[in-house]
C-alpha cells in the first residue's frame, strides 16, 4: 500500500471520527501542538490518556463494588478522567463522564455502574479507533509519505 | 330663669371636658409618633417643601417607635389600665356629677317653691286680716251709733226695724260679717220693767248650744225664759240674717257670755273661738264690741268700763263663706289649700276653715299669723299646694343628659382607645404579614432559582445523550425525531437561563460584572449572530456606534449583550421587509444636538422604509429632562460614560393596546404571536430590569405597520486610561493588528443615502482608512480624476447605486480602468441571494467589482479587503490565528508554571504553552507549587487547576499569595535585599485558573482568592491571548 493511499485512508478515517464524535476539535490543537521538537506529542499524550484512563476504571471498578460507595472519590475520579478525555478531545467519553457525574451526585449507584459500563465501551471503541489510527500514521511514516 | 342657666352651665362644662378629652387623645397620638412628628410639622408648614419626605420621616418613626412599643410591652399594658382606671373615674365623677346637678336644682325649686307659697300665703292672710279690720270697724261703728242714737236720747230713736234695715243696708261695708246684733246690759233689778217694755222674756241660750238643733225646728218661742241671773244681755237688735237670737241672753252662752264680759272690760273687740253658730250650724266666730253709756279715758281701769257698759255689739263672722269669698276673689283657690285655725289653745287647735284631710300629704306647709284686733285670741292661717310638687322634669333631663354626655364620651373615649390598640395590633400584624410576604416573594424567587438550576444540570445531561444518540446509527426517522428532541431541549434550556435571570434579578442576586470591554467588538458579535436570519429574511442590518463613544468600556458585556440581543431578536422576529439599525451615541451627543444628520429622520432611514420617531422613545426618560449628566450621585464610576442605544426596526410595530404591558413579564402582544413566534416574552422584562441595574432607562416608540424603535441608556466607566482621547477611532483602531495594513488608505464611498452612508463610513473607517462619501457614481469618476493628492486605494459602491444603471456602471469600470492604477472596486450588498454573487465573489477579474456581505462588520470588511488586495500572504484571516502570532510574542521565553493533578490536562496544557514558545514546568500538587513559588523564584507566571485533590487551586494561590505578602513587607524592611533582587519590589505572580466549567461565579471567586484570571480548558487561543495580554502587555513594551 502506498503512502498516498494510506495518508487518504488516514484522512477518511479521521474525519470517520470526527463525524461519529468521537473526537472533537481539542484533538485537532493537539495535532497542532505536534511540530518538529517533540514530533511524537499526540502519541506521548493520548498513551498517558489510555494509561490514566485504565488506572481510572480499574479505580471506579473498585469504589463502585464496595458495600458503600464512596461517592466523593468516585466522583473524583471520574473527574479527573473527564478532564484528560476533554484535554485529548475524546468527545464521547467526556460525555459520558458528565452523565456519570450527575448520577454520583445524585448518588445512584445503579446510574453510576450503567455509566461505568458505558464508559468503558466509550473508551475502549475511541482506543481502538485512536490506536488505529497511530497505526496508520506508523504506517505512512514506514511508507516513506 | 336659674334652670335655665344650670342647663346652659352644664353645655358649657360638656363642650369643655369635650375639648379637654380630644387634646388629651391627640397629645397621646403625637406622643406616638415622636419628637420629630411633633417639630416637623412646624417645618412642612413653613417650607411646605418636602411633605413626601417628611412623611418619609414621620412613618420612619412611627415604625421606629412601633419597635420601641413592641419591646416594652409591658409599659404599654400598665398605660392600658391606666386608660381604664381613667374611663372608670370619668364615669363615676360624671355620675356624681349628675346627681348633684340634680339635687341642686331640685332643691332650688323646691325653695323657689316654698316662697312661692310663702308670699302668697302671706298675701292670703294679709288681705283676711285687713278685710276683718274692715269689717270690725264698722261694727265698732255700729256700737258708736248704738251708744249715740239708743242710749244717747231718751226715748231711743233706733228699733229693731231701723237697726235691721240700717244694718242690712251697710252690710257691704262688712264684708267678713253675716250679721250684727245688739244685745243690751239688764241688771235683775231691771228684768221686769224690761220685760214689760220689750214685751218677751229673756231666754237662755245654752239648752240650745247643749243639744243643736236643726234650722228647721228653731224655734225662739220654745226657748226656755232665762233662768235669775245678776245681769243679763239679751239681744234686742239684730240684723235680718240672725234675727233669730232677738231675745237671747247672751251671757247664757258660754262662749258668749265670756266674750262679753271680756269685751266690756277691755273696750275692744274680742273675737270668740270658732262654734258652731246657732241655727245655721256653721262654723263662725263672733266680734263682741262693748257699748259705753258715756265717753271713757283711754286708761279707764276695767271696773270703770264695766260699770259704764250699756251693751254689747256683735257680729257674726262666718269664716268659711268670707274666706271662700276672699280666695275666691284672689282665684288662686285651685292651687293652694287654705286653713285657718284658731290656735290660742296651742294644744287644741281649733279649725276655722278648711281641713287637712283634703290637702296633699305634701311636707310643704307655710304658716301666716293672723292678727284680728284680739290679743287674748291667736290665729294662723296655714297654706298647702293643693297638688303635689310636679315632676323634676327639667332636672332630671338635665342630669341625664350629663351622664348621656358624659358617657357618649366615655365610650368615644374608650372607643378611641380600642381603635388605637387595634389599628396597633393591625399594624404590627401588617409588618409581620408583608415581612412573610417579602420572604415568600424571596423564597419563591430562591426556588425559582434552584429549580431552574437544578433542571439545567440534568438538561445538560439529556442533550449531551442526544448528542451521542444523535452520533450511533440511526436512521432518517431517528435522527429527525432526535434533532426535534435536541431542538426542544435546547430551548427547554434557554428559557430555563431566561427564567433563571429573571429570579435572579428579583431576588435581588443579580449583580453587574466591571470588566472591560469593547463594545464595537460585541456590536460586531451580535451582529453576526442574526445575520444568518436577517440575510434569509433579507432585512438590513446595520450598527452605528458614534466616534464619540470610547472604545473601551468598563461595565458588564455580557448583559449588555444580552439587552441588545432580546431587542434585536425581537426586531428580526417582526420584521419581514426593510431594516434594524442599532445606533450608539453618548447622551450628551443626542441631547445636545437636534442635528438630523445624529438622528435621522423619519423619511431619511437606512433602508428607506419609514420608521417612527425615534426620538419619542426616550422622551419620558429622566435623563434626558435634566441638565448636565443623568443620575450623577447614581454613578460610581470616576469617569462615566452614558450611552443610549436605539435598535430601531421597520416590522409589524406593536399594537397600541399592548403598549403598557409590554415591560411585564411573561405578556406577549397576543396569543397569536406566542404561536407564530415563540418566546416566552419574558426577555423584555429581563432587559428593563438589566437596564435599570446599569443605571438607565428604557422606553420605545412604534407604530403599527411601520415599525418600533426601543431605546434604552446605561452607564459605563470609560476604560480608556485618560478620558480625552475618545474620538478618533483611526487612532484607538492601531491597537488591533488586523487592521493595521489598511492604515491610511483612502476609500471613496458611493451611497446616495447619507445614514446608510454614515454607517459604511464608520466601519470602513474602523480600519484606519479614510472615507469621502459621494452620492453618485460620477461624482465619484470625477473625485478619482480630481484628486491628485490623495490617491483613492478603493471604490465602494451600494448595491442599489451599482444595479440602478448597469450601463453606467460598466461604463465606470471603463473609466476606471483606464486611470493608471486603478482602485479596488466593491460592491455592498444586502443579500447573498443575489444572482451575480457567483460572478463577482472573487474579485480578481480587473474591473469586475468584488463584493463585500452585509451586515457590516469591520473583521468583515477587513477580510474581504485583504480577500480582494491580495493581504493574504501575510495569512491574516483568522482571528484565532492573530492571536497565536500576537501570543507567541508575549509568551516566547516566558517561565510558566503548570499546575495539575491530571497528568494528561498538564501534558497537553504544558504543549499548548510551549508552542507559543514559553518555557513550561509541570507539577501535579498545589503544594509543590507553593514550595515552587516561594519568592524570589523565576515564574513570570502561574496556570493552575482549581479542582485538584489534597489542596485545590484556590486554597494554593492562597498560601502563594500570603507568601509573596510577608515577602514584600519584609524586603521592604531590609531594603538592600530587595535591590539586588532587580526584579519588581512587589512580588505578584499572576496566577490563572485553569477550569473547564467556565461560570460566572467561579470567575468571581477566583478573582477573590487572588487569581489575575481563569481560562478554560482545554485552551482557546483567543481567550488565553486576552487573559495573558492583560499582564504581560505593560511588560512586553519595555522588553520588547
Amino acid at each position: 500500500m502506498d503512502a498516498l493511499q494510506l495518508k487518504r485512508q488516514l484522512i477518511t478515517f479521521t474525519e470517520l471520527l470526527f463525524r461519529e464524535g468521537f473526537l472533537d476539535e481539542q484533538f485537532h490543537q493537539l495535532q497542532q501542538l505536534q511540530d518538529e521538537k517533540n514530533p511524537n506529542f499526540v502519541v506521548e499524550v493520548v498513551s498517558l490518556f489510555f494509561e490514566d484512563s485504565e488506572r481510572l476504571l480499574n479505580e471506579l471498578a473498585k469504589a463502585l463494588d464496595q458495600q458503600n460507595v464512596d461517592y466523593k472519590k468516585v466522583d473524583a475520579h471520574v473527574h479527573q478522567l473527564k478532564g484528560s478525555s476533554s484535554s485529548i478531545g475524546a468527545q464521547r467519553v467526556q460525555r459520558v463522564c458528565i452523565v456519570f457525574r450527575n448520577y454520583c451526585n445524585e448518588k445512584n449507584v445503579e446510574g453510576c455502574l450503567k455509566c461505568l459500563q458505558q464508559l468503558k465501551h466509550e473508551y475502549a471503541i475511541v482506543k481502538t479507533k485512536l490506536e488505529a489510527l497511530f497505526s496508520l500514521e506508523q504506517q505512512i511514516l514506514a511508507a516513506g509519505g | 330663669m336659674s334652670l335655665v342657666h344650670v342647663l346652659g352651665f352644664g353645655l358649657k362644662v360638656g363642650h369643655l371636658i369635650w375639648m379637654i378629652c380630644w387634646w388629651f387623645v391627640s397629645v397621646i397620638s403625637m406622643n406616638w409618633f415622636g419628637n420629630g412628628g411633633i417639630m416637623d410639622p412646624k417645618m412642612s408648614l413653613l417650607g411646605g417643601k418636602d411633605p413626601i419626605g417628611w412623611w418619609e420621616r414621620v412613618l420612619g418613626r412611627i415604625s421606629l417607635i412601633h419597635h420601641h412599643c413592641s419591646q416594652y410591652v409591658g409599659s404599654k399594658r400598665v398605660s392600658n389600665t391606666w386608660w381604664r382606671k381613667l374611663l372608670y373615674t370619668w364615669l363615676v365623677g360624671s355620675t356624681i356629677c349628675s346627681m348633684w346637678t340634680f339635687f341642686y336644682m331640685s332643691s332650688q325649686a323646691a325653695e323657689k317653691r316654698k316662697e312661692t307659697l310663702t308670699s302668697m300665703c302671706d298675701e292670703r292672710a294679709r288681705m283676711l286680716q285687713d278685710q276683718f279690720n274692715v269689717s270690725m270697724n264698722h261694727v265698732q261703728a255700729i256700737s258708736i251709733l248704738i251708744s249715740t242714737f239708743h242710749h244717747g236720747k231718751n226715748p231711743s230713736v233706733i228699733d229693731q226695724r231701723t237697726f235691721a234695715r240700717y244694718a242690712e243696708r251697710t252690710a257691704f261695708e262688712r264684708p267678713l260679717t253675716s250679721g250684727v246684733a245688739y244685745a243690751v246690759r239688764v241688771l235683775h233689778s231691771e228684768r221686769e220693767q224690761f220685760e214689760k217694755q220689750h214685751g218677751w222674756t229673756i231666754k237662755r241660750m245654752d239648752t240650745i248650744e247643749q243639744k243643736p238643733v236643726h234650722k228647721d225646728d228653731y224655734e225662739p218661742e220654745n226657748l226656755e225664759p232665762s233662768p235669775i241671773q245678776e245681769e243679763y244681755a239679751p239681744v234686742i237688735f239684730a240684723q235680718d240674717t240672725v234675727s233669730h237670737v232677738v231675745s237671747l241672753d247672751m251671757l247664757s252662752g258660754k262662749e258668749d257670755r265670756e266674750n262679753v264680759l271680756r269685751a266690756r272690760a277691755s273696750g275692744k273687740g274680742v273675737l270668740t273661738a270658732p262654734f258652731r253658730l246657732l241655727k245655721t250650724n256653721r262654723l263662725g266666730v263672733i266680734l263682741t264690741f262693748a257699748v259705753y253709756k258715756m265717753d271713757l279715758p283711754a286708761n279707764a281701769t276695767p271696773n270703770e268700763r264695766i260699770r259704764a257698759t250699756a251693751g254689747y255689739i256683735g257680729g257674726v263672722f262666718h269664716i268659711q263663706s268670707l274666706v271662700e269669698k276672699l280666695l275666691q276673689q284672689l282665684a288662686s283657690k285651685q292651687n293652694i289649700v287654705v286653713t285657718v285655725l284658731d290656735t290660742t289653745n296651742q294644744s287644741y287647735p281649733i279649725s276655722m276653715y278648711g281641713s287637712s284631710s283634703n290637702a296633699s300629704d305634701d311636707s310643704l306647709e307655710d304658716v301666716s299669723m293672723l292678727n284680728f284686733g284680739d290679743p287674748f285670741r291667736k290665729h294662723e292661717m296655714h297654706c298647702r299646694y293643693k297638688e303635689r310638687a310636679p315632676w323634676p322634669v327639667l332636672e332630671i333631663a338635665t342630669s341625664s343628659g350629663i351622664i348621656v354626655i358624659a358617657f357618649l364620651m366615655g365610650y368615644i373615649f374608650h372607643a378611641t382607645m380600642n381603635r388605637i390598640a387595634k389599628v396597633e395590633d393591625d399594624c404590627r400584624e401588617m409588618s409581620r404579614l408583608k415581612k412573610e410576604a417579602e420572604a415568600a416573594d424571596v423564597a419563591k424567587s430562591q426556588f425559582l432559582a434552584t429549580v431552574s438550576h437544578e433542571i439545567r444540570t440534568p438538561m445538560n445531561g439529556v442533550l449531551g445523550m442526544l448528542d451521542i444518540l444523535m452520533d450511533t446509527d440511526l436512521d432518517v426517522t431517528q435522527q429527525d425525531y432526535v434533532r426535534t428532541a435536541q431542538a426542544s431541549g435546547k430551548a427547554l434550556v434557554s428559557l430555563i437561563n431566561e427564567v433563571l435571570d429573571q429570579a435572579k434579578i428579583e431576588s435581588g442576586k443579580l449583580e453587574l460584572e466591571a470588566v472591560q470591554f469593547d463594545l464595537r467588538a460585541i456590536l460586531d458579535d451580535v451582529l453576526s449572530l442574526f445575520s444568518g436570519k436577517s440575510q434569509e429574511k433579507g432585512v438590513e442590518l446595520a450598527v452605528y456606534i458614534s466616534d464619540r463613544v470610547p472604545d473601551k468600556l468598563i461595565g458588564d458585556p455580557g448583559r449588555f449583550r444580552q439587552i441588545i440581543t432580546n431587542l434585536m431578536g425581537n426586531s428580526i422576529k417582526f420584521t419581514e421587509k426593510g431594516h434594524i439599525f442599532v445606533t450608539v451615541y453618548l447622551v450628551e451627543e443626542v441631547r445636545d444636538s437636534s442635528d438630523v444628520e445624529t438622528i435621522s429622520s423619519p423619511r431619511n432611514t437606512l433602508s428607506g422604509f419609514p420608521v417612527p420617531e425615534r426620538r419619542l422613545s426616550w422622551s419620558k426618560f429622566r435623563g434626558f429632562s435634566q441638565e448636565g449628566p443623568p443620575c450623577p450621585s447614581l454613578s460610581s464610576f470616576s469617569h462615566p460614560v452614558n450611552l443610549i442605544v436605539s435598535v430601531e426596526d421597520t416590522g409589524e410595530g406593536i399594537p397600541l393596546e399592548a403598549h403598557p404591558r409590554i415591560f411585564t413579564p411573561f405578556v406577549q402582544v397576543g396569543p397569536s404571536i406566542s404561536r407564530t413566534h415563540g418566546g416566552t416574552g419574558i426577555g423584555l422584562s429581563i432587559s428593563k430590569c438589566l437596564v435599570g441595574l446599569m443605571n438607565g432607562e428604557i422606553g420605545f416608540v412604534s407604530e403599527p405597520r411601520v415599525g418600533s424603535t426601543f431605546t434604552f441608556t446605561a452607564v459605563f466607566d470609560n476604560g480608556c486610561s485618560s478620558s480625552g482621547d475618545y474620538g478618533d477611532p483611526q487612532i484607538n483602531s492601531q491597537s488591533n493588528p488586523s487592521t493595521l495594513e489598511f492604515h491610511g488608505m483612502t476609500a471613496l464611498l458611493v451611497d446616495p443615502r447619507p445614514v446608510r452612508a454614515k454607517v459604511s463610513r464608520y466601519h470602513i473607517q474602523r480600519l484606519g482608512i479614510h472615507v469621502e462619501v459621494v452620492p453618485d457614481l460620477n461624482h465619484s469618476l470625477s473625485s478619482v480624476t480630481n484628486c491628485k493628492t490623495t490617491k483613492i486605494d478603493m471604490i465602494i459602491v451600494e448595491e442599489e447605486v451599482w444595479d440602478k444603471n448597469s450601463g453606467s456602471s460598466a461604463l465606470f469600470v471603463n473609466q476606471l480602468s483606464d486611470q493608471g492604477v486603478a482602485p479596488k472596486l466593491f460592491i455592498l450588498t444586502n443579500s447573498i441571494s443575489s444572482s451575480r454573487t457567483g460572478n463577482r465573489s472573487s474579485g480578481k477579474i480587473q474591473g469586475c467589482p468584488a463584493v463585500i456581505t452585509k451586515p457590516l462588520r469591520s473583521s468583515m470588511i477587513a477580510a474581504s479587503l485583504q480577500r480582494a488586495m491580495g493581504f493574504r500572504n501575510r495569512a491574516i484571516t483568522r482571528n484565532g490565528e492573530i492571536s497565536r502570532l500576537a501570543l507567541r510574542s508575549l509568551l516566547r521565553g516566558r517561565k510558566i508554571l503548570v499546575v495539575d493533578d491530571n497528568d494528561v490536562n498538564l501534558k497537553v496544557a504544558a504543549g499548548a504553552l510551549k508552542k507559543y514558545g514559553a518555557d513550561v514546568l509541570c507539577v501535579n500538587s498545589g503544594i509543590k507549587a507553593i514550595s515552587l513559588l516561594k519568592p524570589p523564584h523565576h515564574f513570570d507566571a502561574c496556570f493552575m487547576d482549581i479542582q485538584m485533590p489534597v489542596m485545590d487551586g484556590f486554597e494554593a494561590t492562597k498560601r502563594i499569595r500570603a507568601a509573596e505578602q510577608s515577602f514584600n513587607s519584609e524586603s521592604q524592611h531590609g531594603d538592600g535585599h530587595g535591590e539586588a533582587q532587580g526584579r519588581a519590589k512587589n512580588w505578584h505572580l499572576p496566577v490563572l485558573a485553569m477550569t473547564a466549567d467556565v461560570i460566572h461565579a467561579t470567575h468571581e471567586q477566583c478573582l477573590r482568592y487572588g487569581m489575575d484570571g481563569y481560562v478554560s480548558k482545554p485552551f482557546e487561543a483567543e481567550q488565553l491571548y486576552r487573559e495573558v495580554s492583560r499582564f504581560f502587555a505593560s511588560e512586553t513594551n519595555w522588553t520588547l
